[in-house]
């Protein structure tokens, strides 16, 4: 039977010191987060950092070997739960002598939604991923990034309450990951929750609502989008003062110069009118004002206690070390496809 | 356990078969080996028409080893079929989909096994048959029990296919295929020491080649077949074969197992389904 649209209240994901060792090897230690219902949560960290793993534990495909938890409120490995889950693999292979059509058939029919909603389905799930046209094809036909879209569709059948994307954009091309920013949002909309594993943190960045870094099998740190880029300021290019920081006060933030290119690091936004004024009234002439912040990859970094390459932040015109990239703030918050 | 997952899988794996040709090359494959068994026998039936106890004894012969190759071929194909069936689906990921469905590991095996075993199951029964009415239209020769070799074929390929399924649940498909068929052929071995301790009275040899029976009951089955096919013993003495009962330790003849065995052949496969099932739980995916 479809699974409803769920309320977006509620848990969708919980776990507690969740733990799981392969023979001596700590594959996630600790694992201790929750996913709200009706969000599209980020679940990003480096490499082994213990992401796929959470994941098939999540999904009852693996057995922790210590810990709790509950997913949609039932606990890890709960059959009947599964029927409420769509699951995307990072490892995404499907029946080659199957056409696409039959690969979301066999899916309705272990996901076991009414036959009479089949068609429906699965023409809805070859439609949202771009596939209509060659749900007849066998998808050992398709290339690397065509095998991801029935990959998505599959996991998308009988409107699940979650979905869990095991890297659903590494295979695609720019117009593939556009689709899916589309598609999470169609999918927030309706209330699903969305857990996305992702190493891509401008995708991530794009989409998401709340994230959890992980590192070594641990959360380091769950936030939403707007608390993890919110470290906000300004950069003001001013000319026609010999020291530009004198005379501005503690009221924008905390000041600093750099040739021409004043930073006012963690300014009120009402604040910068007044700082703007304020270099005016002393004299300077104004060439441009440019929003900065911390993007999520400068913040991922730094939780990892990662030294960041200069040349990767992003910074503004001859400001090494200031406090973010410029022009960027039009992404904070979790800005929307 | 849900019998409706098991037969999604076993539908799946019949869908499987006939779309990457294995059913269809098994269907070639018994019409051609029906066609040439006709042609062979009316070939030696025109030479000596099969009347007398020595030609009689003659076809019976060249039909339990054409039934012992086509045990050869049914015991291979259920290992060829059955070795990538698990394992290299997990490995290629091609499962993980599957699996985080309402479904369990142990329906996704019976499921496998179920499909599989009646492909085989089929094949077993309808070639044989084919075989047999072949050569009774060549020759007129019907063995005593012709009903029943093609059933205990088909028994046999069932063990070797829960072989074959036990080592993919843990094993390469490689490494799983090529033990499932050193078991066959030491099984059959073992079934022709066992003979061997019969007919000169050795307790050791009859001992280690009923233990092979019980660990591997494959040849149990096969020497049921070649005892449906040993012809009686009329025509064994007319056609000059002098101790009878000698003969029938050949590894080419048999007699039909007990009920005890019989039960040991269920038993056994339930066993191992059980233990595969118990190892796919218990892997890492």
């Amino acid at each position: 039977m479809a699974a409803q649209a769920p309320a977006a209240t509620g848990l969708a994901i919980e776990t507690h010191e969740l733990r799981k060792e392969f023979g001596r090897i700590v594959a996630v230690d600790a694992l201790t987060m929750t996913v709200p219902r009706g969000e599209v949560f980020g679940f990003l960290g480096p490499n082994g950092a213990g992401k796929t793993t959470s994941v098939k534990l999540l999904l009852g495909l693996s057995a922790p070997t210590s810990g709790s938890a509950s997913v949609l409120g039932a606990p890890l490995g709960d059959v009947a739960a599964r029927r409420r889950i769509g699951y995307l693999p990072e490892l995404f292979r499907y029946q080659g002598w199957m056409t696409a059509r039959e690969v979301l058939g066999l899916h309705c029919e272990l996901a076991r939604l009414p036959k009479s909603d089949w068609a429906r389905e699965i023409d809805d799930a070859l439609d949202l991923v771009g596939l209509t046209d060659r749900a007849g094809d066998r998808t050992a036909t398709f290339s690397k990034g065509m095998q991801q879209r029935p990959g998505l569709g599959v996991a998308l059948l009988g409107r699940p309450e979650l979905v869990v994307l095991d890297e659903p954009t590494s295979a695609l091309d720019p117009v593939g990951r556009q689709d899916v920013r589309h598609i999470l949002a169609a999918l927030r909309d309706r209330g699903t929750a969305v857990f996305l594993n992702s190493h891509l943190l401008t995708e991530v960045e794009r989409v998401c609502d709340r994230v959890a870094i992980v590192d070594r099998g641990r959360v380091v740190a769950q936030l939403t989008m707007s608390e993890l880029t919110r470290e906000r300021g300004v950069s003001v290019r001013v000319t026609g003062l010999a020291d530009a920081a004198d005379g501005i006060d503690g009221r924008f933030g905390r000041v600093s110069v750099e040739v021409e290119w004043l930073h006012a690091e963690g300014i009120a936004e009402a604040a910068v009118p007044g700082l703007v004024a304020a270099l005016v009234a002393l004299g300077g002439e104004i060439h441009a004002v440019v929003p900065t912040r911390q993007t999520l990859e400068q913040r991922f970094m730094s939780l990892l206690g990662v030294a960041q390459d200069p040349e990767d932040g992003e910074e503004p015109p001859g400001s090494p070390g200031s406090a973010g990239s410029p022009g960027s703030a039009g992404a904070a918050g979790g800005a929307r496809p | 356990m849900s019998i409706s997952s098991i037969l999604i899988i076993a539908r799946l794996t019949l869908r499987e078969a006939v779309r990457r040709k294995l059913l269809w090359a098994l269907v070639g494959l018994t019409f051609l080996i029906f066609g040439l068994t006709w042609w062979g026998f009316s070939r030696i039936a025109d030479v000596s028409p099969v009347s007398g106890p020595v030609e009689m004894l003659a076809v019976s012969q060249i039909l339990v080893m054409l039934a012992f190759m086509f045990s050869f071929v049914l015991a291979m194909t259920a290992v060829f079929a059955a070795s990538p069936a698990i394992g290299p689906e997990i490995e290629n990921g091609l499962l993980l989909a599957m699996l985080a469905r309402p479904i369990r590991r142990s329906e996704v095996l019976l499921g496998r096994w179920l499909g599989l075993g009646s492909v085989l199951v089929v094949y077993a029964l309808v070639a044989g048959y084919l075989e047999l009415g072949a050569v009774d239209l060549a020759t007129g020769y019907l063995p005593d029990q012709p009903m029943m070799a093609p059933p205990y074929l088909a028994a046999e390929s069932l063990v070797l296919l829960t072989l074959a399924l036990l080592f993919s649940t843990r094993i390469t498909s490689v490494a799983g295929g090529a033990m499932a068929v050193v078991g066959y052929g030491l099984a059959w071995m073992a079934g022709v020491l066992e003979g061997v301790g019969q007919a000169f009275n050795s307790d050791v040899l009859r001992i280690a080649g009923n233990l092979a029976r019980l660990i591997l009951p494959s040849d149990i089955l096969w020497r049921g077949c070649a005892g449906a096919l040993t012809p009686n013993r009329e025509v064994l003495t007319g056609g000059g074969v002098a101790n009878v009962d000698l003969y029938r330790f050949s590894p080419f003849s048999g007699s039909a197992p007990s009920p005890e065995w019989l039960a040991w052949c269920l038993v056994w496969i339930v066993g191992v389904l059980a233990l595969a099932s118990w190892l796919l739980r218990r892997r890492e995916i």
